[in-house]
C-alpha cells in the first residue's frame, strides 16, 4: 500500500538540561511507516516519546540519527521543509496557544496566507475548511469567545485550508471537556473518511480504540503495533506499560473473571452490551 | 475581574459607511485631521473642523456617549490647561475676584485650547471605535510597508501588534488564575500601603512572565508548523481595496484642508 510517512530507525535526544547531564534518548531506534488514508493512534505513558515522535513528522524536530520521509521527502532537507509542513499539518495540545488571530476565520486563513495563495482561493478554502469542521456559523466570532473544543476545530480548519495530506494531532483533547472531546473525535472520523491520513497522539484509550491502527510507545521505542482489538487483547502487557484499559474492556475482563461467557475481542460499548444480552 | 466580557480595544461594531472605509483611509484621515487642528487658530476654523467631525460621528452611527467616554482619562489635563491659560495669560482684565483675574486674551486662548484637545481626542476615538483592531494593524502594515526598503521591520511590528491583541484575553485569564492560586496560598493583593501592594505583585508577575514565555514558545512552534516565514510571499484573504467611498473621503478631506489653510492665511 501507498505509504505517506516512513520513519527509518530514528533516534533523538533533547539538549542537555541545566545540570549538564545529557537526558535519555527521547526516541531510540524507532522505525515505522504510516499508510495513506489510515487513522493511527499513538499512545504511551508520559515520557514515552509520543509527542517527540509527532514533532518529527513535520520537521519541527529533525532526528539525530536515522531519517523521516514524508511522501519521499527527507525532513532533514531544509529546502523541502515548507512543502513537508504543508502536507503534514499539526494541531497542538493547548487550544489557546496556537491561534494567531483574534477572529476565527482570520486564523483559519493564516496558514493559507503563508503559502502565498491568491486571495479569492483562500476565501474559498477557508469556507470549505470551516464547513468541514462544522464551524462555519461561528466564523466571525472572537477567538477568546470560543470553547476549547471549538478552538481545536478552528485549529484543524486552519490546517485543512492549507490542503494537507495528513493531520497530526498532539493530544488535542487533553484540555477539553467530554463534550468537546466527543465532537472532536467525530470531526476526525469524518476527515479520515474524506481521505485524510490522521495521526492522533493521545493518552485516552477510548480515543485510541476508534482508530484503525494503534501504536503503543515505551521509552522511545515501539512497544506494540496493531489494530486496537489486537492491542487491547494483551491487557497484561498494557498494564506493564502503565496504560489503562478502556472501561468496556476492563468491564468485559472482570465479567469473564467472574465466570461469564464474554468473547475476548469485545471493544466497543455496543458490542459489550450485545454480548451481555446474548448471555442467556 | 470580569475577563470574558472584556472588549478588545474599544471597537464599536456597526456596518456604517465610516466602518466600511479602508483602514488606511481612516488612519491617514485621522492624522490629517489632527494636523489641521493645530493649524486652526480661530473660532471660524474650529467651527469648520467641528462640523466635519460631527458629520463623521453621525455617519459612523456610534452613540455620542461612547465617543465622549474617551475624554474621561484626560479630563483632568483638559481642565488644568484650561484654568492655567485662563488665569495666567496677561492682557485686558475683564473680571477680577480677590487676586484672581481673567483676561480677554486668556479666555479666548483657553477656550480655543479646550476645543482643540476635545477635537483631538474625539477624532482618535472615532478611529479606534470604527475600525477593528485587526484592520487597524493591517492598515498600518500596508502604510508602513514602503519603509521596509530602508530596513524598517514593518511586517514584524504589525504581526507583533496582531499577536498582542490576540493574547490580551489569554493573558488576562492567566493573571486571574495565578491571582486565585496565590490568594489561596495566603497572598494579599488588596490591603496594605502602596509599597506593600507593589511588593505583593511580585508573586503575580513572575509566574505571569514565565507563562507568557511558555505561550510564546508554543505559539512560535504552531506558527512555524503552519509555514509562517515572515512577511515575504504572504498573501491576504481580504486584501484591502480602495472603494468609491474612500476616494470621496479623500476629496472631502482635501477640500477641508484647503479651507483650513485658506482661513489661516486670512488670519481667521
Amino acid at each position: 500500500m501507498d505509504r505517506i510517512i516512513e520513519i527509518e530507525n530514528i533516534s533523538f535526544r533533547y539538549d542537555e538540561g541545566e545540570d549538564g547531564q545529557a537526558p535519555e534518548k527521547a526516541l531510540d531506534g524507532l522505525s515505522l511507516s504510516i499508510e495513506r488514508g489510515s487513522f493511527v493512534a499513538v499512545t504511551g505513558s508520559n515520557g514515552s516519546g509520543k509527542s517527540t515522535l509527532a514533532k518529527h513528522l513535520n520537521a519541527l524536530l529533525i532526528p539525530s540519527e536515522g531519517r523521516v520521509l514524508v511522501d519521499g521527502m527527507d525532513t532533514a532537507d531544509e529546502e523541502l521543509i515548507w512543502e513537508i509542513r504543508r502536507r503534514v499539518g499539526m494541531v497542538f495540545q493547548n487550544p489557546d496557544n496556537q491561534l494567531v488571530s483574534s477572529v476565527a476565520e482570520d486564523d483559519v486563513a493564516f496558514g493559507a496566507e503563508n503559502l502565498g495563495i491568491p486571495s479569492a482561493e483562500i476565501r474559498e478554502r477557508v469556507d470549505r475548511a470551516l464547513k468541514a469542521v462544522g464551524m462555519y456559523d461561528q466564523r466571525k466570532k472572537g477567538a477568546h469567545l470560543l470553547s476549547g473544543g471549538q478552538k481545536q476545530r478552528i485549529a484543524i480548519a486552519g490546517i485543512l485550508a492549507m490542503g494537507p495530506e495528513c493531520i497530526v494531532l498532539d493530544e488535542p483533547t487533553a484540555m477539553l471537556d467530554p463534550r468537546g472531546r466527543a465532537d472532536l473525535m467525530e470531526t476526525l472520523k469524518a476527515l479520515n473518511a474524506d481521505g485524510k491520513t490522521i495521526i492522533l497522539i493521545t493518552h485516552f484509550m477510548e480515543e485510541a480504540a476508534l482508530a484503525d491502527r494503534m501504536i503503543v510507545m515505551d521509552r522511545g521505542r515501539l512497544a506494540m503495533d496493531g489494530s486496537p482489538r489486537e492491542v487491547f487483547k494483551e491487557s497484561e502487557r498494557l498494564k506493564e506499560l502503565r496504560l489503562e484499559l478502556p472501561f468496556t474492556i476492563e468491564l468485559a475482563s472482570r465479567l469473564r473473571a467472574a465466570g461469564l461467557d464474554i468473547p475476548e475481542d469485545v471493544l466497543y460499548e455496543e458490542e459489550l452490551a450485545k454480548a451481555i444480552c446474548a448471555l442467556k | 475581574m470580569a475577563i470574558k466580557d472584556i472588549t478588545l480595544g474599544q471597537y464599536y461594531p456597526s456596518e456604517s459607511l465610516i466602518h466600511r472605509l479602508d483602514p488606511r483611509t481612516k488612519i491617514i484621515g485621522t492624522l490629517l485631521f489632527m494636523v489641521s487642528i493645530f493649524l486652526v487658530k480661530s473660532f471660524t476654523g474650529f467651527a469648520l473642523s467641528s462640523a466635519l467631525l460631527l458629520a463623521v460621528i453621525l455617519l459612523s452611527k456610534i452613540p455620542f456617549g461612547y465617543i465622549a467616554r474617551g475624554l474621561k482619562p484626560v479630563l483632568f489635563i483638559i481642565i488644568l490647561t484650561f484654568t492655567m491659560n485662563l488665569l495666567m495669560t496677561p492682557g485686558e482684565v475683564i473680571a477680577k475676584f480677590w487676586i484672581i483675574s481673567v483676561t480677554r486674551e486668556g479666555l479666548t486662548r483657553s477656550v480655543l485650547l479646550g476645543i482643540r484637545l476635545v477635537l483631538l481626542i474625539f477624532s482618535s476615538s472615532i478611529l479606534t471605535l470604527a475600525t477593528k483592531p485587526m484592520s487597524l494593524t493591517d492598515g498600518l502594515d500596508s502604510l508602513l510597508s514602503p519603509l521596509r526598503k530602508i530596513g524598517f521591520p514593518a511586517h514584524e511590528i504589525t504581526m507583533m501588534m496582531t499577536i498582542a491583541i490576540r493574547f490580551i484575553p489569554t493573558l488576562m485569564d492567566e493573571t486571574d488564575k495565578i491571582m486565585k492560586a496565590q490568594t489561596a496560598r495566603g497572598a494579599d493583593f488588596e490591603s496594605g500601603s502602596l509599597m506593600q501592594r507593589a511588593r505583593a505583585m511580585i508573586p503575580l508577575l513572575i509566574p505571569l512572565f514565565v507563562s507568557a514565555f511558555r505561550i510564546a514558545a508554543d505559539l512560535a512552534m504552531a506558527m512555524e508548523a503552519r509555514c509562517y516565514r515572515g512577511g515575504d510571499g504572504r498573501t491576504r484573504m481580504n486584501p484591502m481595496r480602495f472603494s468609491k467611498s474612500d476616494t470621496a473621503a479623500f476629496i472631502i478631506l482635501g477640500v477641508y484642508f484647503a479651507l483650513v489653510i485658506f482661513l489661516r492665511s486670512r488670519g481667521l
